[in-house]
């Protein structure tokens, strides 16, 4: 294990933070932590880098135990929202930051700054200032740089969270390739679900200062430990007493199926490929159905009809007791 | 922005021309003028007096000793205002901008108080330690390092607040140490807030008359500075002197001004 984090508090004045944080971390894998704003998964980043340091616990980094040594000495490569660029130097200057302050030869050096440069797909860019790329850019040199001193852990906290929707989706991918062909440790912090699911090997739901659940992106969807995390994942919905995913709510035209429940059609809305479909049961239930297009033409679905709804089969269930988030 | 209307705007601009011209630019003309009524001789005159030549080499003396220390300083304080968080930092904060508002004499006569050989709190101590402070280049320095204190602080302080620390904490993440976080990052980010607050300090230590006046007893030749000299000739009917020296202390001052505004757009550029 290569990140081992055990005890943790971390208390702003009278904010609790982090409460009681347990969690090893995997050698070579791309772990999210992923939660809502100010759920503490930064500071646990931060802690993590040595930027915060944490009230009680331990911080125990590819064996070596680091909860008082201070962030230059860790040995970890810190990504920013805000990219945190030195604006006075060239890209390539940036880049070289590292290993100039660990006096390395000018020639490994310029030889290890090209080979990033390349890796991220800036070297037309080397002799700009960091005023003249864009985000996009920016945050990929901001990756070089801290990746030019061979951190042992990669930490990067929410890096897509300032750019425009298209070129974090690019980028998201260009890192999930990167890893694959540069394998460190990587930690990153983001609270967009979707985001976590698509990068991540495995992820860690933080709100509230507690971890939800860990685990890889299939087990959280599939198997949420708790409302929580049901929610954070993905719609929900509520058929009866029982809370669920609105595609995991079969449709059909009679109650053919066992435990099916009547219901009128109240809205249909199609995006794309896929139907909205809202359904309003006889004790007053708003049930949100997500079907196929081709299905919802199968049946000539239309709104006031009467329809027959059914959780399937190997459905994602939790019990809508303690529901806070029924959709 | 108010849209103002074309009649408005010259009038508007009109009055702003004339305040300046009133308040600032018809007294340097005149000033300049009453130097060279009598031609070029008569400045000269004035120059290869040596008391006259020691003044205005004391008064740069002791401007650069000042400059230097209030620039180590205001960057040290800068730093410390905005990047830690300490009990009593609003209270440091006010104390910086305190000489902006008390009387230079006021200052002159407090250094006095305490560092004076005879009668201070701390004067005695040191002279019997061999530093004699008041009627030195001691307390000299010390003076115009209060009088201009907070130019320096003033200018870097806003100038960090926008920059933030994330450069500074991922130089931290990339092993620099404190030495190299401050060369490295902060310097050359607040570099011309710097420039322009040494500027403002040398122009305001040049120009220091009132503390100085006190704290430098005005020995002729020796502690005299060249605006006291300007008092001096003044008051002894010596006129002519005193708009040369006067003179003298006004083009340095625009070329200060000169050398901060060809740097400025410099800024814009980095």
């Amino acid at each position: 294990m290569s990140i081992e984090i055990k005890g943790v508090n971390k208390r702003f004045g009278d904010f609790v933070a982090l409460e009681d944080i347990d969690v090893s971390l995997p050698t070579g894998q791309l772990t999210a932590l992923l939660g809502p704003s100010g759920g503490g998964k930064s500071t646990l980043l931060r802690i993590i880098a040595g930027l915060e340091r944490a009230d009680t616990g331990t911080v125990n980094i590819e064996g070596v135990d680091a909860t008082r040594m201070s962030p230059r000495k860790r040995n970890v490569g810190f990504v920013f929202q805000h990219y945190a660029v030195f604006k006075h130097m060239t890209v390539a200057k940036n880049v070289a930051f590292g290993l100039e302050i660990r006096r390395r030869s000018k020639a490994e050096v310029n030889a290890r700054v090209d080979e990033l440069l390349e890796l991220v797909h800036l070297s037309q860019f080397a002799d700009r200032l960091p005023s003249q790329l864009s985000g996009g850019q920016r945050q990929r040199m901001a990756l070089a740089r801290a990746l030019a001193v061979q951190p042992k852990v990669l930490l990067l906290d929410e890096p897509f969270g300032a750019l425009d929707a298209k070129v974090r989706k690019e980028l998201r991918e260009w890192l999930r390739r990167l890893h694959d062909e540069v394998p460190v440790t990587t930690v990153f912090v983001t609270h967009d679900q979707e985001e976590a699911m698509e990068v991540a090997d495995e992820i860690v739901v933080i709100n509230d200062g507690r971890i939800e659940q860990v685990g890889t992106p299939d087990t959280l969807y599939d198997e949420p430990a708790n409302d929580f995390v049901m929610g954070f994942l993905g719609e929900v919905t509520r058929l009866g007493d029982v809370r669920l995913r609105p595609h995991d709510v079969e449709i059909g035209l009679s109650p053919d199926l066992a435990g099916s429940t009547s219901a009128d059609v109240l809205r249909l809305i199609r995006i794309g490929f896929e139907v909205r479909v809202v359904a309003g049961t006889e004790a007053g239930q708003e049930v949100s159905v997500v079907t196929t297009r081709a299905h919802a033409r199968a049946l000539d679905l239309a709104e006031g009809q009467r329809v027959w709804l059914t959780p399937s089969v190997d459905a994602a269930t939790a019990p809508a007791a303690k529901s806070l988030l029924a959709g | 922005m108010v849209e103002l209307g074309a009649p408005a705007k010259w009038a508007a601009r009109l009055l702003a021309l004339a305040y300046v011209f009133l308040l600032v630019g018809w007294p340097v003309i005149t000033l300049a003028q009453h130097t060279f009524a009598d031609g070029w001789s008569s400045f000269a005159e004035t120059f290869s007096d040596p008391d006259v030549t020691h003044a205005l080499a004391v008064t740069v003396e002791i401007s650069i000793y000042a400059v230097l220390i209030n620039t180590v300083f205001g960057i040290g304080m800068g730093v410390l205002l905005v990047r830690y968080e300490f009990p009593g930092k609003r209270l440091l904060s006010a104390l910086i901008d305190l000489p902006m508002s008390v009387s230079p004499v006021v200052i002159g006569l407090a250094l006095m108080l305490v560092y004076s050989g005879r009668y201070g709190w701390f004067g005695p101590t040191l002279e019997a330690n061999g530093l004699v402070v008041i009627f030195n280049s001691p307390g000299m320095v010390m003076a115009t390092c209060f009088v201009a204190l907070p130019l320096v602080v003033r200018e870097v302080v806003p100038v960090l607040e926008e920059v933030g620390d994330d450069q500074e904490q991922a130089a931290r993440s990339l092993g620099a140490n404190a030495v190299q976080v401050l060369r490295r990052i902060t310097l050359p980010a607040i570099k011309w807030a710097v420039v322009y607050g040494v500027v403002l300090t040398l122009a305001r230590s040049l120009g220091e008359f009132g503390a100085l006046k006190i704290v430098s007893g005005n020995l002729t030749g020796q502690t005299q500075t060249a605006p006291l000299v300007v008092e001096q000739k003044y008051t002894n009917f010596a006129q002519n002197d005193a708009y040369a020296v006067s003179f003298v202390l006004v083009l340095i001052s625009v070329l200060c001004i000169l050398v901060v505004s060809l740097l400025r757009p410099k800024e814009s550029h980095s």
